[in-house]
């Protein structure tokens, strides 16, 4: 997957923007539960992908950015793509993930923590939500 | 059946914990009156009511954990709790400090009281003594018992004990430990948090993660090898010649072997410690364990090493159940 072209960001980084807009609106506990940390700005390294992903809730935007211009953030976590698959659709616990070394945390380890959290109570089926911010219906 | 009691973080892990068999659920609000005040995690008051509510629905208990330390002069907070839960609906409180334990009594007198592991309650006049005074109904009893101990205690009691079999091991004297307070001014017992994620760093030398509290080294982990959590008492440290796990190893409790002698020695029921993990880890964790606890209620043999990777250091110890101290 690391081996394939990185595609246009801009478009790909709307298409990411509308569905964290999406998330946040269909599930208004996450940003609550982030509370202080939906500042927060959390670069996710999936190892297995060609990009750099930057999370940034309060703002419920979600954009790519090439390896080697990594933006600034508060923090970092660092995985494999089926580890984080696993641990945001509950069938992996983020603790074990990081005890085996298959997640790596960086720099604000309180706003990972609470991310991991507010996540795993969100139950979040990616499949649904990504066909909910493609849809017609698919405006926050 | 000894009685199964299971954490829950968020009101997705409840769900997950009564949806896998367990018989109670144990929780906390999301503030500094609960021993896992960590970020993004516990329960609004809405979201309590909604949880007592689903789980009495499907014949389950919810015990709520208000057993921090009130701060002097801010009591208030920590009276609220006990309110709130009482007006939720819970089935018991699970208190530590005495002067709560003396509000609760008197102004909920209907209410189920269970004392806290953090009061570390380890023998039969402190227990009575909580029993005679306040009415406290079952003790969470501290990790640095033996069986034969906890049979003693058993015999010299008539309140209902509580052990853990599963999870984080905690081998201080909990409720007293001041080692997280040394490192970075906060503790479970006044704050809520164990070396809380506001004062970790972790850095990658390399040669492998390492981590820091408050600025404290704890351990540097070869790559590769399991990372445990970045508390003191389970961190690596040189002493003189010597560098090693100074007070206890990085591993986690896992007592199912000795379900059925806890159960001969008098135990009513059997906690599992994660209220800060996730509902992946309370779905897979509950689930063995009920099977456990059925296995043991019809004499057949306890299922084996089911749970491993789950377990901080990937290892696993039946803790002071069966110690060998240094």
């Amino acid at each position: 997957m690391s081996s394939l072209p990185l595609p246009p960001a801009g478009p790909l980084n709307l298409v990411l923007t509308r569905l964290m807009a999406r998330i946040a609106a269909r599930h208004p506990a996450i940003l609550r539960r982030l509370g202080p940390y939906a500042g927060a700005r959390v670069l996710i390294d999936v190892i297995d992908a060609p990009a750099l992903l930057l999370m940034e809730p309060a703002l419920r935007r979600l954009t790519l950015h090439r390896r080697g211009r990594a933006p600034m953030a508060d923090a970092g976590v660092r995985g494999r793509l089926s580890a984080f698959l696993a641990m945001l659709h509950g069938t992996e616990d983020g603790d074990a993930l990081f005890f085996s070394g298959d997640l790596e945390i960086s720099g604000d380890t309180a706003a990972v923590l609470a991310l991991r959290n507010a996540l795993d109570d969100a139950e979040l089926d990616l499949t649904e939500e990504i066909a909910a911010a493609g849809g017609p219906a698919g405006t926050p | 059946m000894m009685e199964l009691v299971c954490p829950a973080g968020t009101p997705a892990a409840l769900r997950a914990a009564v949806d896998a068999g367990a018989h109670a659920v144990y929780c906390g609000f999301a503030d500094e009156t609960n021993a896992r005040n960590f970020p993004g995690l516990n329960f609004s008051r809405d979201e309590m009511a909604e949880g007592i509510a689903h789980a009495h629905a499907r014949g389950a208990k919810v015990l709520v954990a208000i057993n921090t330390f009130p701060r002097a002069g801010d009591q208030q907070i920590w009276h609220r709790a006990v309110n709130d839960a009482a007006g939720a609906g819970a089935d018991a409180v699970i208190l530590a400090d005495i002067g709560l334990l003396a509000h609760a009594a008197e102004r909920h007198p209907g209410l189920r009281l269970h004392l806290s592991v953090q009061a570390a309650a380890a023998n039969p006049d402190a227990i009575n003594l909580y029993a005679g005074a306040f009415g406290v109904r079952r003790v969470v009893l501290p990790r640095v018992l033996t069986v034969a101990e906890i049979a003693a205690i058993n015999r010299e009691v008539e309140v209902e004990t509580e052990v853990f079999v599963f999870g984080g091991l905690c081998v201080m004297a909990e409720g007293r430990c001041s080692l997280s307070s040394y490192a970075t001014g906060l503790s479970p017992n006044m704050n809520g948090v164990c070396s809380p994620a506001s004062h970790v760093a972790y850095a990658d030398t390399g040669a492998g993660p390492e981590a820091r509290l408050g600025g404290f080294l704890i351990h540097r982990t070869p790559r590769g090898a399991p990372v445990p959590y970045p508390t003191l008492c389970k961190g690596c440290f040189r002493s003189g010649d010597q560098t090693g796990h100074i007070f206890e190893d990085p591993v986690s409790l896992d007592a199912t072997q000795l379900i059925p002698a806890l159960q001969k020695a008098g135990v009513r029921a059997l906690k599992i410690e994660g209220r800060q993990r996730s509902r992946a880890y309370v779905a897979q964790v509950v689930r063995t364990f009920r099977a456990a606890v059925e296995a043991a209620e019809r004499g057949a043999p306890m299922p084996e090493g089911l749970l491993s990777k789950l377990t901080e250091g990937q290892a696993a110890t039946t803790g002071a159940y069966a110690k060998t101290w240094r």
